[in-house]
């Protein structure tokens, strides 16, 4: 993985205390709250409901064992034991003192993190496929793109004060796992038939009050042009998007305002002009880059390895289940990604203690070439295991709570923090998360109902990405209750789609039973047990659910 | 029936105005402020606490006497007073006593 360098270190070390005198200065009265606060949110300090916040940048999801063992201190030390992994592939603690957080930034500098542009309007941390330089069906490893882009988005002086946040994805194969077309800017990697890097452009997606499936604006950017025409997508936004209203600011408002094809003009003529100069990027320094990710040596499967493994799964039931939903396929023979669920049956999704983190970091270490993965899906991900460590590391997960075999299914829920933390919720999410994983919890009836993505929101923010949940869930406050919205159809993949309002709310009460429902008229419709909740939807839309729900369509 | 809340300043915890004026930990020991006097009054001490850098962000929240005890009426002010709704071990409702900010 990418390791600082001199500049990087001196950086990041300046700016830690450059906000340890803006704190200093703000409690000793130098700086009012309106002056203050900026700064707080530069540096990833929110205000929330019950304390402050902070969320930590995990550059496009990758860390190593020490970096979570960092995490695991912070939470011990400076927070109630435990961190909270986000949607943006981004940990968040909820209960740091403001006087504490200069000491918390001095603590992750040591370990190369560092909370910058995790919040206001700048271009965010880039996000990628979790399953990122391991994947079976990778074109290539997005992450050396991510870090160019992170490296050149850094304080980026004209991008600094944007209409409105920014958001790029990259992601590495065909199968979108990376949700590309529901950012600001999302990138495709492909080859094109002379073999050489390139990109999928896609411009103006995002969820929020107004859901929008980006457009694609090239079909392939040579890998050399990244940079100029990221540049010109940025300006060309930085000069017409709308600063009058921030609700219609981000860059999905003005695609839709201006169209597709002015827009594509728009970004072509600054494209030119940028172009052939300082942004192109040099074949040797992607190659300097790339060099930080390198593939781990892995070790080349041994005879009677996966006869080993197979007879493993057949003599342990839990673990051929465990290995059937959890593992993916690696593009090394003998090996595997390991998907580490935080959303064992009845708890706060994304949530892990710091003793969990430490666990995930020992087995990075000892099991996985010490790399370790946050998904969007608030999941951990070790990238590399050998499918004979498997039994193993099943074991060691198992007896930290960490052995839940749901990813992808029903209970692998989505949920962002709500109203029992978030400042800008109307209603609460991860209670009702809760709810429903303990309604499927039994296993043989989540795998019975096979892939299905549940992603619930707590206001109309869609931190939850209820948007592009195959069932989403919206909570809103209506005459002072809590309701919940419920959305079908939506999915976040390379067949990006919005969900769709079936009907009237539910109540905080009536909402896990509206989609057991949902869930029982798909299995009640499905033409065979391979054809998943999205796929059935598509084929026979919303009334067969909304009589269900409603007793009429 | 209403009562004045901020978060303060050095730490962020969620506290309110009691009727000494100062800014408490625990709900119960909030002021009740009835009428619009009482509501001003109690803003000037808070733009004072603003200004004295002990709180951030006050603003008024309605009350309603719920089986004879005081609460807000909104769910989100109730879990701001009592902490996240499914971590009972965090948060104002996990430590019985209050102190006095």
């Amino acid at each position: 993985m990418y390791r600082y360098d001199e500049f990087d270190e001196s950086f990041v070390s300046s700016r830690v205390a450059q906000f340890r005198d803006q704190v200093r200065r703000r409690l000793s009265g130098d700086l009012t709250e309106d002056q203050f606060k900026p700064l707080r949110l530069m540096n990833g300090v929110y205000l929330q409901l019950h304390a402050y916040m902070l969320r930590v940048a995990i550059p496009y999801g990758t860390l190593n064992a020490r970096q979570m063992r960092k995490l695991a201190e912070v939470a011990r030390t400076y927070d109630r034991g435990y961190g909270h992994f986000t949607t943006r592939q981004n940990i968040q603690f909820n209960w740091p003192r403001l006087q504490d957080v200069p000491d918390i930034l001095a603590e992750l500098a040591e370990v190369e993190m560092h909370a910058i542009q995790t919040s206001g309007n700048c271009i965010r941390n880039v996000t990628a496929d979790h399953f990122a330089g391991a994947a079976a069906d990778e074109v290539a490893d997005p992450r050396p793109y991510a870090e160019i882009l992170r490296q050149w988005s850094s304080l980026h002086p004209e991008f600094s004060f944007l209409p409105r946040k920014f958001k790029i994805a990259v992601t590495g194969a065909a199968h979108d796992r990376a949700a590309v077309q529901v950012h600001d800017i999302g990138l495709q990697l492909m080859r094109d038939e002379a073999g050489a890097i390139g990109f999928t452009v896609f411009v103006g997606g995002g969820l929020g009050r107004t859901p929008m499936v980006a457009r694609k604006v090239r079909d392939f950017l040579p890998e050399t042009d990244l940079l100029a025409y990221t540049e010109a997508i940025l300006r060309v936004y930085n000069r017409y998007g709308r600063r009058d209203n921030k609700y219609k600011a981000r860059v999905k408002i003005l695609m839709h305002e201006t169209g597709l094809e002015t827009l594509r003009a728009d970004i072509e003529r600054e494209f030119q002009e940028v172009r052939s100069g300082v942004l192109d990027l040099p074949k040797a320094e992607v190659d300097r880059i790339s060099a930080y990710f390198a593939p781990p040596p892995f070790v080349p499967e041994q005879a009677g390895e996966a006869d080993a493994f197979a007879r493993a799964l057949a003599s342990d039931p839990a673990l051929a289940t465990f290995a059937e939903r959890n593992l993916a396929p690696h593009k090394a023979p003998g090996y595997a990604s390991l998907t580490i669920s935080l959303k064992p049956i009845g708890e706060a999704p994304g949530d892990a203690s710091a003793e969990q983190m430490e666990l995930v970091a020992d087995l990075a270490e000892t099991f996985g070439h010490d790399e370790i993965r946050v998904s969007h899906e608030q999941n951990l991900v070790l990238p590399h295991v050998r499918k004979a460590d498997v039994p193993e590391i099943f074991r060691r997960l198992r007896g930290a709570g960490l052995a839940e075999a749901n990813a992808g299914l029903i209970t692998d829920i989505i949920a962002c923090p709500g109203m029992d933390y978030c400042a800008l919720a109307t209603a609460r999410s991860i209670p009702v998360a809760q709810r429903i994983s303990e309604r499927f919890a039994a296993s043989g009836r989540q795998r019975e109902i096979g892939d299905l993505k549940v992603k619930i929101s707590g206001c109309i923010n869609a931190c939850g990405h209820h948007h592009v949940g195959h069932i989403g869930i919206l909570g809103v406050e209506k005459k002072g209750e809590e309701y919940y919205q419920i959305t079908l159809g939506g999915s976040g993949d390379e067949n990006t789609s919005i969900g769709q309002i079936v009907g009237r709310g539910f109540s905080y009460d009536g909402i896990v039973d509206a989609v057991e429902t949902v869930v029982d008229t798909y299995l009640g419709l499905r033409q065979s047990p391979q054809e998943d909740f999205l796929a059935a939807y598509r084929r026979v839309g919303d009334t067969p659910f909304k009589e269900a729900l409603y007793g009429t369509a | 029936m209403k009562a004045l809340t901020a978060n303060r300043l050095i730490d962020g915890e969620v506290v309110w105005l009691d009727r000494a004026s100062a800014w408490v930990e625990t709900l119960a020991e909030a002021q009740v402020l009835e009428g619009a006097a009482a509501e001003a009054e109690a803003f000037e001490l808070a733009a004072a606490a603003v200004a004295g850098r002990l709180i951030v962000d006050p603003y008024l929240i309605d009350m309603e006497r719920v089986e004879g005890a005081l609460q807000p009426v909104r769910l989100r002010e109730r879990i701001r007073a009592s902490g996240p709704t499914m971590r009972p071990d965090l948060g104002k409702q996990a430590r019985p006593r209050s102190s006095a900010a």
